[in-house]
Parts: C-alpha cells; sequence; structure tokens
C-alpha cells in the first residue's frame, strides 16, 4: 500500500524526467500533452457528471423552485411566486378572516421523523458497537467472513426486508403467534402501524451501515493500549471508557450519521410499517405529489428535509477537517 | 500482526458476543421466515401446514409478473452498463495521473445520489421530467436508474484502481505504447474484476429500487419491487412470499459475485 502511494506521489516528475520528453527544450511539447491529458480526463469524467448534474442537479433546484411557487389544482405549479407552501409547513390560514392559526400538525410529522431517526441512531449504535467491536476482536480471517454477513442484508431488497419485519410483527405475526403458542397470551399484542413498529423496521433498514465505520474503526485500535491499561490496574470497563471510546468516537460519529441521514428520509418503513397514519417526513411529501396534488407544498417539505441533511452533512465534513488538523496523520 | 495476543483475553467484554450474534440472528431470522413460508402449503404465511412449491407456480404464471420482470431486466441491464462505463471513466480519471483541482468536488458530485434521501430524488426527478416534458414511460426509469447506479459502480472500481499499481502504466509507456494499447492491454484487464464487481451492485441497487421508480414511471412501467409493493396493498399471500425469494436469492448471488471479484488479487499488491 505504501509503496503505492508513494509512486503515486513521485508520480509527476517521474513523468517529465520521460526519454521522450526532454524537458525545458520542448515546453511547447509539454504544454500540448498537459492539455491533452487534461482533454482526455474532461471526456473520461465528463458524461458520469453530465448525467448526475442534469438529472440530479437540476431536478433538485427545480425541487427549490418549485417550493416557492402557487400549486396548480390538478397537481403540478401555477408560475406565480409565493411563500405560502412554507407558510404552510407551521400555520394554517383560517377560513374566515385569514388570519393565521399556528398548526403544529406537519411540525409533529418533522419531528417524529428526527425521534424515531435518533431512535434509530440509539438503538444501532448498541447494537452495532459491541458487534462490532466483537468482530474487530475475531482472527483475520472470520473476520472478513463476519462483515460479509452483516453486508449482506443490507444489498438485499429494502421492500422485502420491510415486508420481513411485517411478517413478524403482524397481528397473527411470528412474534404473537409463538407467544400465543406457548400461552404467554390470549390475545395477540398490537405492534404494528405504532412507533415501535417503524423503529424497528428502520434499525433493521440501517444497522449495517452502524457496523460498518464502527469495524474500520475498531480494527485499527491498538490493543497493546488495553493490555497498558490493564497492567495499570484499569477494570475492564475503565479500560473501555478510557481507551476503546476515545478511539472509537470519529467511527461512532461516521456511524450515526450514516443511520441518521437514510431513517431521517426514509418512504417504505412507515409506509408499511406505519400504515399510513403514522406518517413520516418522506411519506409527507409522497403524499403532496401523489395524492394531496400540492406540489409547491411537498417540495417546501422535501427543501426542508434536505436542509437538514445537509445542515448535519456539512457539521460532519467539518468536524473531520478539524479532526484532521488537529491529528495530522494518523498512527502508522 | 504481532501484539494482538492480548485481544482475545484483554480485549473482551462480557456479552459483546452474545449481542453480535443476536444481531445476525436480528439480521437473518425474518429472511428466513419469509423463505419458509414461501414453501408452505397453505395460505396462511405465519402457520405451517406443509411442504409444496405451489406459489412458484402460481406465480411463474402470472402474467402481470412476468411483465414486471422484463421491465425490471431491461431498465436493470441498460442502467447497469452506462452508469458502469460513466463510473469506470470517473475512477480512472480521479485515480491515476497527477492529483488535480476538482477532485474533491468530482467526488462530492458523484456521491450526491447516495447522500441525498431518495424521496428527494424520487420527487425532484418527476417534476424533472414533467417541466421537460419527458415522456418516454420506461425510458424516464432508465434515466433514473442510471443516475443513482453510478456511485454504487464508482465505489469498487475505484477501491480497485488504488490497490493497483500505477507503475505497471508506466512500464507500458515506457516501451513506447500508446495511451490506448496501455488501457486495453494493462489498465483494463487488471482494473476488470473492479468493473465486474461494480457492475454487479449496480445491478442489484436497480433491481432493488422502489420509491424513485414509483414515482418517475407511470403506467405500465412496474418493476418488480413495485407489482411487489401493489400486491403486499392488497393483502399479504405466500406468493410474495415466493416472488420475494426468488429476489432475494439474486441478490445473494450477485452481491456474493461482487464481493468475491473484489477481493480477487487484492492481497498481491
Amino acid at each position: 500500500m505504501v509503496s503505492v502511494d508513494q509512486a503515486r506521489h513521485l508520480d509527476p516528475p517521474a513523468r517529465s524526467a520521460h526519454p521522450a520528453l526532454p524537458d525545458a527544450s520542448t515546453r511547447a511539447g509539454a504544454d500540448a500533452r498537459q492539455r491533452r491529458e487534461r482533454w482526455y480526463r474532461a471526456l473520461l469524467v465528463g458524461p458520469g457528471l453530465l448525467t448526475i448534474g442534469i438529472f440530479l442537479g437540476v431536478p433538485i433546484v427545480i425541487i427549490f423552485v418549485f417550493s416557492f411557487l402557487s400549486p396548480a389544482t390538478y397537481g403540478g405549479v401555477e408560475w406565480e411566486f409565493s411563500y405560502e407552501a412554507y407558510r404552510q409547513f407551521l400555520f394554517d390560514r383560517d377560513i374566515f378572516d385569514e388570519s393565521l392559526v399556528f398548526n403544529s400538525a406537519y411540525l409533529e410529522i418533522f419531528l417524529r421523523s428526527l425521534l424515531l431517526a435518533v431512535f434509530s441512531v440509539v438503538a444501532c449504535l448498541l447494537l452495532g458497537f459491541p458487534t462490532a467491536f466483537f468482530i474487530a476482536t475475531r482472527p483475520a480471517a472470520r473476520r472478513n467472513l463476519w462483515i460479509f454477513a452483516i453486508t449482506l442484508p443490507f444489498w438485499t431488497n429494502l421492500l422485502i426486508r420491510t415486508f420481513c419485519i411485517l411478517l413478524i410483527l403482524r397481528e397473527r405475526g411470528l412474534i404473537n403467534n409463538t407467544l400465543i403458542w406457548l400461552g404467554a397470551i390470549d390475545e395477540p399484542i398490537p405492534m404494528m402501524y405504532t412507533d415501535f413498529s417503524m423503529g424497528v423496521g428502520l434499525v433493521y433498514s440501517y444497522l449495517p451501515f452502524m457496523v460498518l465505520p464502527l469495524y474500520a474503526n475498531l480494527e485499527k485500535l491498538d490493543f497493546r493500549l488495553l493490555e497498558a491499561a490493564h497492567d495499570l490496574y484499569a477494570s475492564r470497563w475503565r479500560a473501555f471508557r478510557w481507551v476503546v471510546l476515545p478511539h472509537a468516537k470519529s467511527g461512532i460519529i461516521a456511524g450515526s450519521v450514516l443511520v441518521f441521514v437514510p431513517s431521517l428520509g426514509t418512504f417504505l418503513a412507515p409506509d408499511l410499517l406505519g400504515g399510513g397514519k403514522r406518517l413520516m417526513i418522506g411519506n409527507l411529501i409522497q403524499l403532496q405529489f401523489m395524492s394531496s396534488r400540492n406540489w409547491p407544498f411537498g417540495a417546501a417539505v422535501a427543501v426542508i428535509l434536505l436542509a437538514s441533511i445537509m445542515a448535519i452533512l456539512v457539521a460532519y465534513v467539518l468536524y473531520n477537517n478539524r479532526q484532521a488538523s488537529v491529528q495530522p496523520e494518523d498512527k502508522p | 500482526m504481532s501484539g494482538r495476543a492480548g485481544r482475545t483475553r484483554i480485549g473482551r467484554f462480557p456479552g459483546f458476543g452474545t449481542i453480535a450474534w443476536v444481531c445476525l440472528g436480528c439480521l437473518y431470522l425474518p429472511i428466513l421466515i419469509l423463505v419458509v413460508f414461501s414453501f408452505n402449503a397453505n395460505r396462511a404465511v405465519t402457520i405451517w401446514s406443509g411442504f409444496s412449491v405451489d406459489w412458484y407456480l402460481r406465480a411463474a404464471e402470472n402474467d402481470g409478473l412476468q411483465q414486471a420482470a422484463v421491465n425490471s431486466l431491461i431498465v436493470a441491464v441498460i442502467a447497469t452498463l452506462v452508469a458502469t462505463a460513466m463510473a469506470t471513466g470517473i475512477a480512472l480519471a480521479t485515480s491515476r495521473g497527477p492529483v488535480f483541482r476538482g477532485t474533491t468536488a468530482i467526488l462530492a458530485v458523484v456521491s450526491m445520489p447516495m447522500m441525498i434521501p431518495e424521496i428527494v430524488i424520487a420527487v425532484g426527478t418527476l417534476s424533472f421530467f414533467v417541466l421537460a416534458g419527458i415522456k418516454l414511460g420506461l425510458g424516464n426509469v432508465i434515466i433514473a436508474h442510471c443516475v443513482f447506479c453510478i456511485p454504487f459502480a464508482y465505489l469498487p472500481i475505484r477501491a480497485r484502481l488504488q490497490v493497483m499499481d500505477p507503475r505497471l502504466d508506466e512500464v507500458a509507456r515506457d516501451l513506447y505504447a500508446s495511451s490506448w494499447n496501455t488501457f486495453r492491454l494493462i489498465t483494463f484487464p487488471l482494473l476488470l474484476p473492479g468493473i465486474l464487481s461494480g457492475a454487479m451492485l449496480a445491478f442489484i441497487i436497480s433491481l432493488d429500487d422502489y420509491i424513485i421508480t414509483a414515482m418517475v414511471g407511470g403506467a405500465g412501467t412496474s418493476t418488480l419491487p413495485i407489482y411487489v409493493y401493489t400486491m403486499l396493498r392488497l393483502g399479504v399471500t405466500p406468493e410474495i412470499n415466493a416472488i420475494s425469494t426468488v429476489l432475494l436469492a439474486v441478490s445473494v448471488v450477485f452481491v456474493s459475485g461482487s464481493y468475491f471479484l473484489g477481493r480477487k488479487g487484492k492481497s498481491s499488491p
């Protein structure tokens, strides 16, 4: 690894010393070559970046613009400026005197989404940290197998995985049937269509996102530090608190961001497990574009969601940069 | 790997192993239940009454499902080819040659489809197509899929490029190979496992997508996940289990393939 990196850093001078290009004398030749390389690079990067720019960048701009327009009757927008959509997020307009009345319904959906996302982060952390630590302490050959086993479900269909949770939590699902069969309960416990079922769905969907960065981090932990702590008479948990946790901090933060972001914007878990009554922000957006046909409002909610997520990502990048400047180079 | 002798003794915290196994169990138990009950003789999805493959036969005869499967395949194959080609280009430009300004910006753009919530991409793309008047049916779905497949194809390709020795390219050039020949004879064959690995990930990501396809696609463009979702809304039957099991099997085969291709030759840098 190191040798490859070094070779890469040596690259530009190595190339200028190329026998075909005796430098200095053929400045123009070198310039032409450089120009050609830039050309190639543009050709390589161009199609992909253009595709993302046109079919993702432009749509995001359109959503932003739509959020400041008025709704057309059958979906779509009227091209007149309005910030009604954002107003609607917090206030209802009184039918009689047009005065603004605070309406907490949408704010509640937003807060519920935040709470569920936080719940999913905490639950994933409580489950994922011990798992990642355990994997990091396995013999090297086993570790890859574990990581593969943990990641595999992530690549399977999210819709199907959510459906699996439904099969288990349903009124006549696995848990209730088993409990009734055991005689522990007479009536099935209602678990579906609650915040609980949505939370379970989120944790089940995004647990691998927590385990992977934590594992990548803990794998680099120098276990001799734990020995040192032990030799200095630290108890196991003190060693955990003062050696493992500080080291794992960046992994914990990375995992939390990776779980929080998709949890906040999720659609399928609340749709299938929340039963359409307990909405999350993703479902609110979908409803506005489909059945409610208020595109500007849907766009405004999408902008609010996107802004929240961008704020978290920017904070995360800033945190990482600061860490990088505090510790210029990772431990060897 | 010296100094890891203490790993097992001191690096062991009570309960961690149990939690890890519980996690693994929780990840796989629901899937296992799904698969087991797809072979159930009875209509009930959670009461076992005998082995049968009736639900698979019934699914195989279902016309709507067949159409959805064909649509899914068309979308996934085209999106995979396009996205993988584009991702290969970006990976080559960002990992080879001198580091140039703008690399960070390019990486940010490439990771955008992974970072922006799917629902936002979905309504954005829908609005874009409506505004631009693009009504290509399945074509709309394919365009949308190409976009979000790019980062998934990109990651394994870049990972592969980073462990490949760039000096091999230099050697080829020193031996007067043209850029094209260097790429064709040296870089591409070495990179191929990474490209295949990326293509497989792109394929299953496309095959799995629900929300973007649902929003962007119009009538007659339903893919497998859309079809399964519609069936779910009508009621849970073991036929859904059967279809889901097949989809799961496809995903598992492709992810395993991607994983082993990605690892191939990685141990010898």
